[in-house]
């Protein structure tokens, strides 16, 4: 306020001293070296880095995101593999087990037959034994009877004893019959 | 400033107040005529180194500083001042360069952004306290700045143009009948050459010197009228209310100066580069 220049100076506000023109381009000047030297350019780089920085963070993103829907794709067609082998291997299982319990019941059936078969053959034998041993016995009984019913003996001789045969076979051939 | 002088016994104080006998000593334009602290002789011309060069300077260093130090730390998630320095870049970059000039307008973003720090700062201190003196009330600053912006787009125009084709191209705007290029024509070249850096420089320093001195009128009010009575306390009061809202306003009316002076730069640089179409 008490700096004012005395009254009666020249105090006409559209004067144009041109130092002050020069000293306001020298300001002007100096800031814009600052600015458009170094300032701007740095600000404009930060930028640009962070907008990169930015971009580039999401594209890592989606190549994860790419790559984990990948592998899990990969899981999951691992799984149903694994799946299919398991399902082979239980009907396979199941097969090989179908197959022996028919192989165990065959030979079991085979050896029962076998032990059967034994079984009869041996009967047969003792049968056929019992009856030869008996009839020659019925034979041997009825010549004596017959020759102590006739006071001879009848047992050299081959026609009596041709005729008991003869009898016991009519005998069984009736009883067959019957 | 001058006080009428209303009694004879005592002269009137610079500053005086009501109860001194002096009249209101209504602030003129004697406020913006500071008294130079040194003068200095370069090259043969006269310095005056007075409160006007010393906010120019200190403008100039405040503003390139704050941008130096802001650009500094180029971190990839910035601090508090990195983060003002990108938001002011992107302000005039966005906002005046790209919406204007287009595409082209990046390489004019140092440029605009200058200018518009410059002058917002430069009209700021209009109410700071301590320089409270906006040194763009002062012709010559709006018109040294004016004359950079007019070389510029001058010499942008006859280069992307051609010399004569920039003068001919504005003075004959197509889709105007042809009766109307007698009238058109000498206002259109008026209008390039004479009208926009003067009504550009101008706009600035009165918008600063009418709101200097009004600030200044409210301010030396409520001191004049300031005195143990009702009368004086509200009068007073009611001056300092005013000198508060007046001084939001006028932030209000640095920042929208500063805003349309760039603006305009860049509305005249755009004009400059691409013919009128």
């Amino acid at each position: 306020m008490f700096n004012i220049i005395a009254s009666g100076e020249e105090t006409n506000i559209l004067r144009l001293p041109i130092y002050e023109v020069i000293i306001g381009a020298i300001a002007f000047g100096i800031v814009f070296f600052a600015l458009a030297k170094f300032a701007f350019p740095a600000i404009s780089k930060t930028l640009e880095d962070r907008a990169d920085a930015i971009e580039g963070g999401l594209a890592r993103a989606e190549n994860s995101q790419a790559e984990a829907a990948a592998m899990l794709e990969q899981y999951r067609a691992q799984l149903a593999d694994a799946r299919t082998e398991a399902s082979n291997i239980r009907a396979e299982a199941q097969a090989e087990k179908t197959v022996m319990i028919e192989a165990a019941r065959g030979e079991a059936a085979a050896v029962a037959a076998t032990v059967t078969e034994r079984a009869q053959a041996q009967i047969e034998a003792e049968r056929s034994q019992a009856m030869a041993t008996l009839r020659r016995d019925v034979s041997e009984l009825a010549l004596t009877l017959a020759g102590k019913v006739v006071g001879e003996s009848l047992t050299e001789d081959a026609r009596a004893r041709a005729s008991v045969d003869r009898f016991i076979a009519d005998l069984e051939s009736e009883t067959a019959k019957k | 400033m001058s006080a009428v002088k209303l009694s004879a016994e005592v002269p009137c104080p610079v500053v005086p107040h009501l109860n001194s006998g002096c009249g209101f000593p209504a602030p003129n334009a004697e406020i913006f005529f500071l008294e130079p602290y040194a003068t200095l002789n370069v090259a043969g011309m006269d310095f005056l180194i007075g409160k006007t060069s010393i906010i120019a300077a200190l403008v100039s260093l405040i503003v390139a500083v704050f941008f130096l130090a802001a650009a500094r730390p180029r971190k990839m998630v910035p601090g508090k001042l990195q983060s003002i320095g990108e938001q002011a870049y992107l302000f005039v970059r966005d906002q005046i360069a790209r919406e204007v000039i287009g595409k082209d307008g990046d390489r004019f973003v140092p440029f605009l952004g200058s200018l518009f720090f410059f002058i917002w700062i430069s009209n700021l201190m209009g109410v700071i306290p301590g320089a409270q003196f906006p040194i763009m009330s002062s012709l010559a600053f709006p018109v040294s700045l004016t004359l950079m912006v007019y070389i510029t787009y001058m010499y942008l125009g006859m280069k992307h143009q051609g010399p004569v084709k920039f003068f001919t191209g504005a003075m004959f705007p197509p889709g105007v009948p042809k009766a109307m290029y007698g009238l058109l024509a000498p206002l259109e070249l008026l209008q390039l050459v004479v009208t926009r850096p003067v009504t550009q420089a101008i706009r600035l320093f009165a918008n600063m010197f009418a709101g200097h001195l009004l600030i200044t009128t409210f301010t030396v009010g409520a001191y004049y009228l300031i005195s143990p009575s009702i009368v004086g306390v509200l009068g007073s009061a009611t001056s300092f209310g005013v000198t508060i809202i007046l001084t939001g306003f006028e932030m209000f009316i640095q920042g929208l100066q500063a805003f349309i002076f760039t603006l305009l730069t860049a509305v005249y640089i755009g004009g400059s580069l691409h013919a009128e179409h």
